[in-house]
């Protein structure tokens, strides 16, 4: 975007300084520059990083450390680096800040926070916390039990750490990266100093902590001996947002993959809609493993954009920035494919409230009407603001400031890439529903099923999940709880372990309204029962019955056999709605532990969380 | 008495459904195992074979098919469910229950079978057992409406001959219930083995299970139909064991017996072929029983059980003789059938309206398009009969022509009655064309698993395109039989109709003429394999000719043979020359 007085904090001169230099950057340069800046605040308390001297700081830091090492004291050679991760994305970084700091000589501890011996804590000499916040403001599910753990009078002094925080999160809720927050702010209770300020990501996380993730290095190696760092210039590119051996079609660069097949799961007659797509990855070098998402970057509603438009009176062609190098697209291009219009957040409406001569916005962003503001935003859109609070003195390129890009939706694969070899096939329900008066439609679930043709294609990623993966051992029976679209990764589960001849027993647990028309892939699962890859299949449809029947029932019907496959090793997977499927479903599995294994509350809870801790018990829950 | 015909049973190795049925148990199979498989709405092919014998068969929505398939989604699995009522007969309680029963499991609609059964269409199988409870509960059952077994006793409903009908009305009932399985499977599986009535009371505890059929019961199906004359709207000749009644001076003096009919073949198999029973003496009310029991017996042991389409009576009574047969009847009843008394048919359709009996109640026939009892637009038949059925105090007959009667009603009630059909827009069928009058067809598409073309959903359209050509030959009142069914095992009487049609594939038909109108002498083959503009080229001008050149009532089945469009058909056995 061309920066400007107006929309930006800068002087005239300032911008035109920017302005001239930003076009003329590679990705590397500005990937690089962001980390730089961000470390230059971090690091920037003073003298030592004088303005003057600014250009010769990153040098000093990154390509020539022998030179700098001198002017600073040694720091700690280890560091302890701990995710919170629930769909992979602060592990996946967590991993590119160990692979960085490896390179770099340090030893590095990399661990799951369920999985870290909270004893070793103390002797922690950097600890770097990457957290994604979920729901209303909790832990993911593999960082709950760190996360209480630290914030728990057990928690020992820190002392002597010197630590960073990196937030994943969402800003259309209203607890954005709560769970890093939190860490954040009990970690430097506890003593710890913080050696780079925290950074918060929305859903378009990439550029934000990539800059972290410089950031942090460079802290380190600034601190860290001459000697111990030979290759530390090495570790100055951008290999920091491509991991070795990976395809070069990331999030930040998806691959455009062509439809195979588009068509509705559900029968003449239901009233739900789900669509499954298979999608050619030839040509890309993308692989997956079972457990993983896909993450597409999908358009808008055509009659919201216009609407929009219309609503403004602008015209569609007028061109808006829609690139990070300034690139720009006619507006109706940039509304439908780059920014996202269907949600709204405290801080959209924040930046928009500039544009409005309507009193009432900035009345409703007092602090005194959070309520009031949280229950605004909720099921309203960006039709519904600019209606709602008239008039605007907003243009094209303000509106692009205002609105958050579009981010990708994350559907769990329901493919094995064994027996579909160069495909990936999705499960995407359709989302439709009336609120404030008009009707609604899920974006990408919309798209893929009113305006994706086989031919058509699709932007898309990989999203590897690393805490929703089959047991490694093929002999390991499993217990797969997923209604709904939940089924779809179980799917991918079955087949992979199909291709590879596992032994282990499986049992599948699947639910939605209606038998005849919302079974889910059930020829797939017919096939399978039949031909043993599945041992047992439950089912529970709510609609088909006067009293409603969910999993849940299902599960507790057969709890003395589920219990007997619990205590055989079996590991659990849920997946699917969390609200109130996720949590039925774990209560009924606290229910049959504790009744068959003797248990109190407490004591079926205690082992539910070893399950948990020992990978048994996972969930891909949303 | 000499037996002069002596006869082996036909052997071969036993064929899969009867290993089935020895191996089920008298009937139990694994039925309630599979019906509580919550993973698919079907059953395995043997206990579907099985389910036949509870008055069920499965069956998917053909139309739905392909599409979700493509879905990953098994076929629209669901059962149709056949109620047993012998002569077709049911009170107003009983028409409310299936007329609910319709509406709460089923696609909405009834059917009236062309064996004046009720069939309801489109249950799921998890509410299969409710629904047979219900109509249980309502003193109905589907036990032996399909199978190897005595199917549902067909009886002529007779508008006119109300003493007559009473007395044979009571025969049918009888002989259902002389001749249904005894086997307490159905009340095991269904009824959670409560019996409901007693009317299936074993002799004794060291009574075998099944006394008269033992435990693989017959080869095939075995149908039974009692006709009184002048009509023969039973089609008694397509049944394997009719009974004429013979009524001298006002009184039911007896029965004269045919034996042998029968409907079905298979396409491209000769030695399959429609037959009509023979007529082949006389006996008295109260020997009807013994004379069912015996003849079921023959054929349970001479049928053939190594080759399915095979095994009808009629082949095995061609196989051995009739003369075999009725020695070994002789021989088994230990009595002989008297000589056989004359009677006369004269027609096979219903006599549409209101019509008073002799004991002076009313019986109003309604025409019922392809036996479906439905609301559609702008004709809520289905609701005009359940008003009625709230009111009416006599009976409701189903009648082999798929129509309604609406039967027993007093002088005050008929007023009422016709107050409503009227109020609903409910037409007797008079002012139909005599050919749609007259006009029978199968279920077939979507819901029949045998069918190979439409029926039920095509027939009333390609009568809409020969109406015309009748009107203009001047013969809308001229009632021509025209028949059509999804495939050749002949649920609609093919065989017998003037004009035939029997599906090939989808949009095409074999055509057949030529039966005799009181249902006395078979179709015949005219042309192979024709689509609906072909049949309205052939008709035409056959139309227009019969038209011309009639000799004064002739009817059109026998104007076809005369004028050598095709040859008469004397005998089953050479329906194929």
């Amino acid at each position: 975007m061309q920066l400007q007085v107006t929309n930006s904090p800068f002087t005239s001169e300032q911008a035109e300084l920017i302005n001239k230099l930003l076009p003329t950057l590679t990705e590397t340069q500005i990937n690089w520059l962001g980390g730089y800046l961000t470390f230059y605040r971090a690091g920037g308390s003073g003298a030592a990083v004088a303005v003057p001297e600014a250009s010769s700081v990153p040098h000093a830091v990154l390509e020539a450390p022998a030179a700098a090492a001198p002017a600073v004291p040694q720091g700690p050679r280890d560091a302890t680096i701990l995710f919170g991760s629930q769909t992979g994305n602060s592990q996946r970084l967590a991993g590119r800040l160990s692979d960085k700091l490896k390179g770099e000589g340090f030893e590095v501890t990399l661990s799951a926070m369920n999985q870290y011996k909270t004893n070793n804590l103390k002797k922690a000499g950097y600890l770097f916390v990457l957290v994604s916040t979920h729901g209303e403001g909790d832990p993911p599910d593999n960082g709950l039990t760190f996360y209480e753990f630290l914030h728990s009078k057990r928690a020992p002094k820190l002392e002597g750490t010197k630590f960073s925080v990196l937030a994943l999160g969402d800003t259309s809720y209203e607890f954005f990266c709560k769970t890093g927050q939190d860490f954040d702010a009990r970690l430097a209770e506890l003593g710890a100093e913080r050696i780079v300020d925290r950074v918060d990501c929305d859903v378009d996380f990439e550029d934000a902590a990539a800059g972290w993730l410089t950031a942090v290095t460079g802290v380190l190696t600034s601190a860290a001996a001459p000697s111990s760092a030979p290759q530390a210039a090495a570790g100055a590119d951008a290999s920091i947002s491509t991991v070795q051996g990976e395809s070069v079609y990331t999030r930040a660069n998806p691959f455009m993959a062509e439809v195979l097949e588009n068509l509705n799961l559900n029968g003449r007659g239901s009233d739900r809609e789900t669509r499954h797509l298979e999608l050619s990855l030839e040509g890309s070098g993308l692989s997956y493993a079972p457990g993983d998402a896909v993450g597409v970057y999908p358009q808008n509603d055509l009659s919201l954009v216009d609407d929009i438009i219309s609503f403004l009176k602008w015209n569609p062609a007028d061109a808006v920035v829609t690139g990070k190098a300034g690139e720009t697209s006619p507006l109706r291009e940039a509304l439908l494919h780059h920014y996202e219009i269907t949600v709204l957040s405290k801080p959209l409406l924040e930046k928009a409230a500039a544009f409005s001569g309507n009193a009432k916005l900035a009345e409703l962003l007092k602090p005194e009407n959070k309520d009031e503001l949280r229950a605004y935003v909720k099921g309203r859109d960006l039709l519904d603001l600019l209606r709602d609070f008239e008039p605007w003195t907003i243009s094209p390129g303000d509106l692009a400031n205002v609105l958050r890009k579009i981010p990708p939706r994350l559907y769990s694969i329901a493919s094995s890439l064994n027996s579909h070899p160069d495909e990936v096939h999705l499960t995407i329900r359709k989302v439709e529903y009336e609120a404030h008066g008009r009707e609604r439609k899920g974006v990408c679930s919309v798209y893929t099923s009113e305006r994706l043709e086989p031919g058509g294609k699709l932007p898309v990623f990989i999203q590897q999940n690393p805490n929703f993966k089959p047991p490694v051992n093929p002999d390991t029976p499993v217990i797969m709880i997923g209604p709904g679209t939940g089924v779809a990764p179980f799917r991918a589960f079955l087949e992979d372990r199909e291709e590879l001849g596992a032994a282990g027993k499986s049992w599948l647990f699947y639910g939605d309204r209606h038998f005849v028309t919302d079974f889910l892939y059930q020829t797939d699962w017919q096939r399978m029962l039949n031909d043993g890859v599945l041992t047992k299949l439950d089912v529970a449809f709510s609609r088909d019955t006067e009293e409603k029947v969910y999993v849940q029932q299902r599960m507790l019907e057969n709890s003395e056999e589920l219990y007997k496959w619990l205590q055989e090793g079996a590991h659990v997977y849920v997946c699917g709605d969390e609200k109130h499927m996720a949590h039925d479903v774990q209560a009924a599995l606290l229910e049959i532990i504790g009744k068959h294994g003797g248990k109190s509350p407490e004591g079926a809870a205690a082992y539910l969380t070893e399950l948990q801790e020992q990978g048994r018990y996972q969930r891909d829950v949303y | 008495m000499a037996k002069n015909h002596k006869a082996e049973p036909i052997g071969g190795p036993p064929s899969d459904v009867e290993h089935l049925k020895k191996e089920s148990n008298y009937l139990r199979g694994s039925l309630t195992d599979s019906l509580s498989n919550r993973i698919t709405g079907g059953l395995p092919e043997l206990d579907n074979r099985l389910l036949k014998f509870h008055g069920s068969y499965m069956q998917d929505d053909r139309d739905y098919r392909n599409e979700r398939e493509k879905q990953k989604l098994e076929p629209y699995f669901q059962f149709m469910l056949r109620v047993v009522t012998p002569g077709g007969v049911a009170t107003p309680e009983q028409w409310l229950v299936m007329d609910e029963l319709a509406e709460k499991y089923g696609t909405g609609s009834l059917r009236v079978t062309t064996r004046q059964a009720f069939q309801l269409h489109g249950v799921l199988k998890w509410n299969l057992k409710k629904t047979i409870q219900e109509i249980n509960e309502a003193l109905l059952t589907t036990l032996a409406a399909c199978g190897d077994v005595s199917r549902n006793v067909m009886c002529n409903p007779n508008p006119y001959q109300s003493e007559i009908h009473s007395e044979v009305f009571h025969w049918s009932q009888q002989l259902t219930t002389h001749l249904a399985p005894k086997t307490p499977a159905y009340h095991e599986i269904w009824l959670d083995g409560e019996k409901v009535v007693d009317s299936l009371e074993q002799n004794g505890q060291t009574a075998e299970v099944e006394p008269i059929y033992g435990p693989v019961y017959l080869p095939r199906k075995f149908k039974i139909g009692i006709a009184v004359p002048p009509s023969n709207d039973v089609d008694v000749y397509s049944q394997d064991l009719g009974y004429i009644a013979i009524v001298e001076g006002g009184k039911l003096v007896g029965f004269n017996v045919s034996v042998g009919g029968g409907m079905g073949m298979t396409h491209g198999d000769t030695a399959t072929y429609p037959q009509l029973a023979k007529v082949i003496g006389f006996v008295t009310p109260d020997r009807i029983l013994d004379v069912a029991e015996k003849t079921v017996t023959i054929q349970r042991d001479y049928g053939n059980r190594s080759v399915r389409k095979y095994a009808r009576f009629k082949y095995t009574i061609d196989r051995h003789g009739l003369d075999w047969f009725v020695d070994e009847l002789h021989e088994r009843l230990g009595w002989e059938l008297e000589p056989a008394r004359e009677f006369t048919f004269d027609h096979t359709g219903d006599r549409y309206g209101w019509i008073k009996g002799k004991d002076g109640r009313w019986n109003l026939t309604l025409y019922v398009q392809s036996g479906r009892i439905a609301d559609t637009e702008g004709y809520p038949l289905k609701t005009a009969l359940r008003e009625i059925a709230k009111i009416h105090t006599g009976d409701f007959r189903l009648t082999a022509n798929q129509n309604l009667m609406i039967a027993n009603v007093t002088s005050q009630k008929k007023t009422k009655i016709a107050a409503l059909l009227q109020g609903y827009g409910i037409v007797e069928g008079t002012q139909y064309s005599a050919l749609r009058r007259s006009a029978l067809s199968c279920v077939a598409l979507p819901t029949c698993g045998l069918a190979m073309a439409e029926a039920e959903r095509y027939l009333p359209t390609l009568i809409d395109k020969l109406e015309p050509i009748l009107e203009e030959a001047g013969l809308r009142d001229e009632e021509i039989n025209i028949r059509m069914t999804g495939c050749p095992n002949g649920c609609a009487r093919p065989a017998l109709g003037e004009i035939a049609f029997i599906g090939k594939s989808p949009g095409k038909y074999n055509m057949y003429m030529g039966a005799g109108f009181s249902g006395d002498r078979l179709s015949k083959l005219y042309r192979e394999n024709i689509g609906e503009d072909e049949i309205i080229d052939t008709l035409k001008p056959m139309i227009n000719r019969y038209a011309a050149e009639r000799d004064g009532g002739e009817h059109f089945g026998d104007f076809v043979v005369r004028t050598g469009y095709v040859q008469a058909v004397t005998d089953g056995t050479n329906f194929h020359n």
